[in-house]
């Protein structure tokens, strides 16, 4: 396959074209794509702890982060978030084994970890308005809720997501197509985890030992 | 392609640095005598004389390349058969070296310049000297000035005399000035070119800024950071003056029955535009750290620390009054959002200077007996 | 009905909110709305939106959509350019009580408008489409990573354009200068919908502008042809590659903030409000976190065109292209640590100031020596000086004047002079005209034939280049001097009647860049006139380098027939000197993304999203995120998103391009 016809003395033969190309799978940069994705999403958490960082102190004369946070209901929260990962994480191992079903399964339970995540931060959120501790109240509170929210809102769209990726798997299968949206969100999934362990650990933790 | 009826591109691009100089000529005769680079104050002459170092630094680098650039254009240019041609020479480690290094021991000198200046010319800083050879003894206190930018005026409150003005600023010559800054409602800088840089003002925090004027005579003030539809009219003279001649003045204002205090200065608070020159021969002596911690108005506490001393700048409790996001009004709350470039009434931009409609945008609401006083000083 | 429900209905959208008081904007308008008209009539007329929407809006086509986006530049600029012409008229005759034309709730937002629509609507479209046409061509791609999400972004980019340009005739723009600066932005200082259109407009663009980074990092790190190491990819998809990493690692920033900023005004919250324990400081410090990125992200691809326009029309290899590479790499990482220089005036001790300035300083090093990298390649060259070098030639010598003023703001202490003063104004815009448009010119010269097989009319094209560079110079040279002269940005009106003739001076500028810009109109205009005159079979009129010139012109819609294979850095070069020989059979289907009008569709609803959300009319916006939502959601259920371009419709292409060449002599 020579395509060459005549080369310079001293070189060998190269090739100019390649004429037996195989075709590039469909989505093969997708993963790459998406951790892109992934990071440039990492630097919106980043401003807002970096928001939180700054005002975390700013109480304007309101609540504090010590008499606003109820560790142990945190803790429920955060335990809700680290099983749905676990449990994420065995949705991937049976589609690695290509068990439609019990990826279903494990991704419905994944759904219910993710609600009640939500769920439990909606009723915290809730009781911090209904105290008067609203995102209005101070900066404190302001990057607080904008903070938790954003992840919050991350978990909503995860969710929705989950959803879909349900409908998809069990109607069609665990295709190539599927399989790859499947990696996204088990990124996405983890990631948020990732991300609230900071949350947990800067807005949580320090803020009630602060 | 089309044939060019002009002279080859290459002979007008030579032509074109003969050009670019002549600017740049015109340039320096302009900027020779300007405020900037000729001012009358020793920080802004510092300031300026920093400002011809580093062109001087960085012409030693700009002037080759510019020259060489004209040159190898001219030289290697396609009609030009008798130039050396080498399509496979892309690299010389001795040029390269060259070439990042120059730039490097530029940027070294300039970097130690920057460094040692930026120090000396700290805003914040003391003056150490009001002119060459003449320094500042620990005996000599600077010239107090309380500065609040207001929509779309300044406030100079002087502590020591106890009187306060509004878009004047006197200053004894020679004697170095601390300005203490601070805004009522949007960032603002003072700039009085011909004494010192500019510095923010900003709400709720406090600046500093230091500067002297070694001759007397009048300099033009202004904001140096856009802060509205007043913004272009935020101006002031500068007066330098002798000290005799500030002590009297100071005296002449003191005379004034107006008082700066709470009321008044709610008043002036309002924006307006184009403020005649205004005294004020007395001052609330809290008022411009109550202006500071946001708590003028009568019902609002200035509980908290301010400053950059505290950990939090502008930790303040919400004011009542303040607009509420818009998420969480009521429908009857949601006024109408106006197209503001139409004029209502007379159209603004008589050509006629007096007119009056060329300030329709914002009224003057001064209090009538400081009108009549702005009225008698015009 | 009451007022109530006419407000739940309308939000704050009320008859006041349209200029029918205002002369020039209805004029405007009646243009607008007359030209907009005759388009939309000839469209039907010729029956071109079938045409247009198959083959152009719904198209996934890199090609296409980097077409598109310097079309969306090119109309933004004849507007941002409007607006600095107001500018420059209110400016030449407000003197001595004189107050112009412009009030100045008028004249406050020509300016803001100017600076975001230069910035997000002229240069950002123009770097991104001039990289969507050519880095896939450049590396022997079929296509970019994800074709479809490129569309969308392309889209996006459109609906935040939309935005803006709706403000001009719906209620009004920001008033704040084009980075909305905390507090005058609040809510407190500007209630009005000018800073929600900023938002909005921004916020939806930079979905656009992030994704099309992700896109074009991807397609750059996964797609390049078999052979091309990273060392051996073109010095403009360098250029490009690191712009993109600075896109994805900066646009998150602005959409935090700009997102604090409305939480702000919708929610109430106290991010950078003077009380409640906000602080604005953080909204300045944030801001420029993007936004001095953000300047590179304009000028790098422009760089990587001046390094390929160098090369070329020396008829040279680049000179030093590693150190090339390692200058942009050095520029990214440094252009994260240098925000600071634009507030030195906010109180920063001295040292934080001088680390700022000193950070900033060294960034002209990995600058200087690309100018001597380029100065160098035309050293030992044969330079032909066609329209792209001449670019190339005014840029450096421009460049380097805008770079020297740069440094001398980087001084703390010398910039508590300039700072905001018109000196800085003269800095940034020698730099981003000298810098940005002229690039963007010396690409839309360099590869217009690529993009549709014949070349620009060199007479017309001679004629806006001198009106440029001499109008730019007599336009800003002023400012320098006015900067000098103690007078800051943003002024309306003036006291001082000395100024005058500056202004003037600077006012005349403006109307011989407003020839060059007419003349590259009509630049255009005869070229397509004279298509056939200027027509370039060969696919590589310049004496190209890299591999876009290998290629047909316009290219193929698969780009490549067979993908190349590279063995240096100057790959088709080296095909030529190597007389590498174009294979003319074996054709094979190739397998090509479908077109989908989901991008467009998604935009749409962005679009009343935004406008809604901005008029509070919040039912609308609810409606219109539900169905951004189902669009979403349904458009995933679409499995079938590719297809096979026939071999025989291969064949019947590369059979044409064989004949044309054959034509051309080769």
């Amino acid at each position: 396959m020579s395509t060459m016809t005549q080369t310079p003395p001293g070189t060998e033969n190269p090739v100019f074209y390649d004429l037996d190309e195989h075709e590039h799978p469909p989505g093969h940069s997708t993963m790459l794509g998406f951790w892109l994705y992934l990071m440039s999403d990492c630097l919106i958490f980043a401003m807002l702890f970096a928001a939180y960082g700054v005002y975390g102190g700013s109480y304007a004369g309101g609540p504090t982060a010590r008499e606003l946070f109820e560790l142990p209901l945190v803790a429920v929260n955060t335990t809700m978030l680290l099983l749905s990962s676990i449990t994420y994480g065995f949705a991937m191992i049976s589609a690695d084994e290509r068990k439609r079903g019990a990826v279903l399964s494990w991704l419905a339970i994944t759904a219910l970890f993710g609600a009640a995540f939500l769920a439990i931060e909606l009723y915290e959120f809730s009781n911090l308005i209904h105290e008067g501790a609203g995102p209005q109240r101070s900066a404190f509170l302001s990057s607080f809720f904008t903070l938790v929210g954003t992840h919050g809102l991350h978990v909503t769209f995860g969710l929705i997501w989950l959803g879909t990726l349900m409908v998809q798997v069990s109607r069609r299968g665990l295709v190539d197509a599927n399989l790859r949206r499947l990696q996204c969100l088990s990124l996405f999934w983890h990631f948020l985890d990732v991300i609230w362990i900071g949350v947990f650990t800067f807005v949580y933790l320090l803020g009630v030992l602060r | 392609m089309i044939p060019l009826p002009s002279p080859s591109p290459s002979r007008r691009l030579a032509s074109l640095a003969p050009r670019l100089l002549a600017l740049g000529a015109l340039a320096l005769l302009g900027g020779c005598d300007t405020v900037v680079m000729n001012p009358a104050g020793d920080v802004a002459v510092q300031q300026s004389n920093l400002i011809i170092w580093s062109v001087v630094l960085m012409l030693l680098i700009i002037v080759p390349v510019m020259a060489l650039t004209v040159l190898f254009a001219w030289r290697y240019r396609e009609t030009n058969t008798e130039a050396t041609y080498e399509p496979d020479w892309d690299h010389s480690t001795g040029l390269e070296l060259v070439i990042w290094s120059a730039p490097l021991l530029i940027i070294i000198a300039l970097g130690a310049l920057t460094w040692v200046a930026t120090h000396t010319l700290d805003p914040y800083r003391p003056l150490a000297r009001t002119a060459p050879g003449k320094p500042v003894a620990a005996t000599d206190r600077p010239l107090e000035v309380q500065v609040v930018s207001l929509d779309w005026k300044w406030l100079f409150i002087y502590p020591e005399q106890g009187i306060a003005t509004v878009n004047e600023l006197v200053v004894p010559v020679n004697r170095p000035v601390k300005f203490t800054m601070t805004s009522s409602s949007v960032m603002n800088a003072l700039w009085v070119p011909a004494m010192a840089g500019m510095v923010y003002t900003m709400p709720g925090m406090e600046t500093v800024l230091h500067g002297v004027l070694n001759r007397t005579g009048k300099f033009a003030g202004r904001s140096g950071n856009y802060s509205g539809a007043g913004f272009s009219h935020m101006t002031f003279w500068t007066h330098s003056v002798s000290p005799a001649r500030f002590e009297q003045w100071a005296a002449g204002v003191k005379q004034n029955r107006w008082r700066l205090d709470t009321a008044s200065y709610l008043k002036l608070e309002q924006p307006t535009e184009k403020v005649p020159p205004l005294g004020f021969g007395s001052v609330d002596p809290t008022l411009f750290r109550r202006v500071v911690a946001i708590c003028v108005k009568p019902g609002t506490d200035c509980m908290q620390g301010m400053s950059h001393a505290g950990p939090a700048v502008n930790d303040r409790a919400p004011r009542a009054g303040e607009a509420e996001g818009a998420l969480t009004r009521d429908p009857s709350e949601k006024g109408e959002s106006p197209h503001l470039s139409a004029p209502h009434g007379q159209a603004p931009g008589q050509n006629d200077p007096g007119a009056g409609s060329n300030r329709n945008m914002t009224e003057l609401h001064l209090p009538a007996p400081l009108r009549a006083r702005a009225s008698k000083e015009a | 009905m009451s007022d109530d429900l006419i407000k739940t209905i309308f939000g704050r959208l009320s008859l006041e909110s349209f200029p029918i008081h205002e002369p020039i904007l209805i004029g405007t308008f009646a243009m607008v709305a007359l030209g907009g008209a005759a388009l939309l009539g000839a469209l039907t007329y010729f029956r071109l939106w079938g045409y247009l929407w198959k083959e152009w809006f719904t198209s996934v086509d890199h090609k296409k959509i980097g077409i598109m986006y310097i079309v969306l530049a090119l109309v933004m600029f004849l507007r941002g350019f409007a607006d600095a012409l107001m500018m420059r008229a209110q400016q030449a005759i407000a003197f001595g009580g004189n107050e112009g034309f412009l009030p100045a709730h008028h004249y406050d937002q020509v300016f803001t408008a100017h600076g975001v629509i230069m910035i997000f609507f002229v240069a950002m479209p123009f770097v991104t489409g001039l990289m969507n046409y050519v880095v896939p061509l450049q590396i022997g791609a079929r296509d970019v990573s994800f074709p479809f999400l490129n569309n969308f972004s392309f889209w996006m980019t459109v609906s935040g354009a939309v935005i803006v340009m709706m403000s001009l005739f719906v209620g009004e723009f920001a008033r704040t200068g084009w980075l909305a600066m905390a507090p005058l932005s609040g809510i407190d200082y500007s209630p009005d919908v000018g800073v929600d259109y900023y938002v909005w407009a921004l916020q939806i663009a930079g979905v656009g502008t992030l994704l099309s980074g992700v896109n074009l990092l991807a397609t750059i790190i996964k797609m390049r042809a078999p052979g091309m190491t990273l060392m051996q990819m073109p010095i403009f998809t360098w250029s490009a590659l690191v712009t993109n990493v600075l896109i994805v690692a900066a646009f998150p920033v602005l959409t935090a903030v700009l997102a604090m900023l409305s939480l702000d005004r919708y929610v109430g919250t106290n991010f950078f409000t003077n009380t409640g324990g906000g602080n604005p400081m953080m909204y300045t410090n944030m801001i420029w976190i993007w936004g001095h990125p953000e300047v590179y992200i304009l000028i790098l691809p422009a760089f990587g065109v001046f390094s390929e326009v160098v090369s070329t029309f020396s008829g040279k290899r680049l000179f030093g292209y590693t150190s090339m590479v390692y200058a942009l790499i050095v520029i990214c990482i440094l252009s994260y640590l240098v925000w600071l220089h634009h507030f030195f005036t906010m109180g920063s001790g001295a040292s934080v100031n001088s680390f700022f300035g000193i950070t900033t300083m060294i960034i002209s090093i990995p600058t200087g020596a690309k100018i001597f990298n380029w100065m160098f390649t035309m050293y030992r060259g044969r330079i032909r000086f066609e329209l792209p070098m001449m670019w190339a030639v005014a840029f450096m010598l421009t460049f380097v004047i805008g770079g020297m003023t740069g440094v001398m703001l980087a001084v703390p202490p010398a910039d508590f002079q300039f700072h905001n003063s018109l000196f800085l104004v003269a800095h940034f815009h020698n730099v981003i005209i000298g810098g940005v448009l002229f690039g963007m010119f010396a690409g839309v010269n360099y590869w217009w034939p690529k993009a549709f097989g014949f070349k620009l009319d060199k007479f017309w094209g001679t004629i806006s280049f001198w009106c440029w560079v001499v109008g730019f110079w007599v336009a800003f040279t002023p400012l320098y001097v006015l900067g000098l002269m103690g007078v800051t940005r943003r002024l309306r009106a003036f006291d001082d009647p000395s100024l005058q003739i500056w202004f003037v001076i600077a006012a005349v500028g403006a109307l011989i860049i407003a020839a060059g810009i007419g003349s590259m109109l009509i630049q255009f205009y005869v070229s397509i006139r004279d298509r056939e005159k200027l027509r370039d079979f060969t696919g590589d009129p310049w004496n190209g380098r890299t591999l876009e010139w290998a290629t047909s012109s316009p290219p193929p819609a698969y780009n490549f027939a067979f993908s190349p294979v590279i063995h240096d850095l100057d790959a088709w070069h080296d095909m030529k000197q190597r007389k590498a020989e174009r294979p003319t059979e074996g054709f094979r289907a190739i397998h090509m993304p479908k077109n989908t009008g989901a991008g467009i569709i998604l935009a749409g609803l962005s679009t009343v999203f935004g406008v809604a959300m901005i008029w509070y009319i919040w039912w609308l916006a609810a409606l219109a995120f539900v169905a951004l939502l189902a669009v979403a959601i349904g458009h995933t259920f679409n499995y079938d998103r590719d297809f096979h371009i026939p071999a025989e419709d291969v064949v019947k292409n590369e059979d044409a391009r064989t004949r044309a060449l054959q034509s051309a002599g080769i």
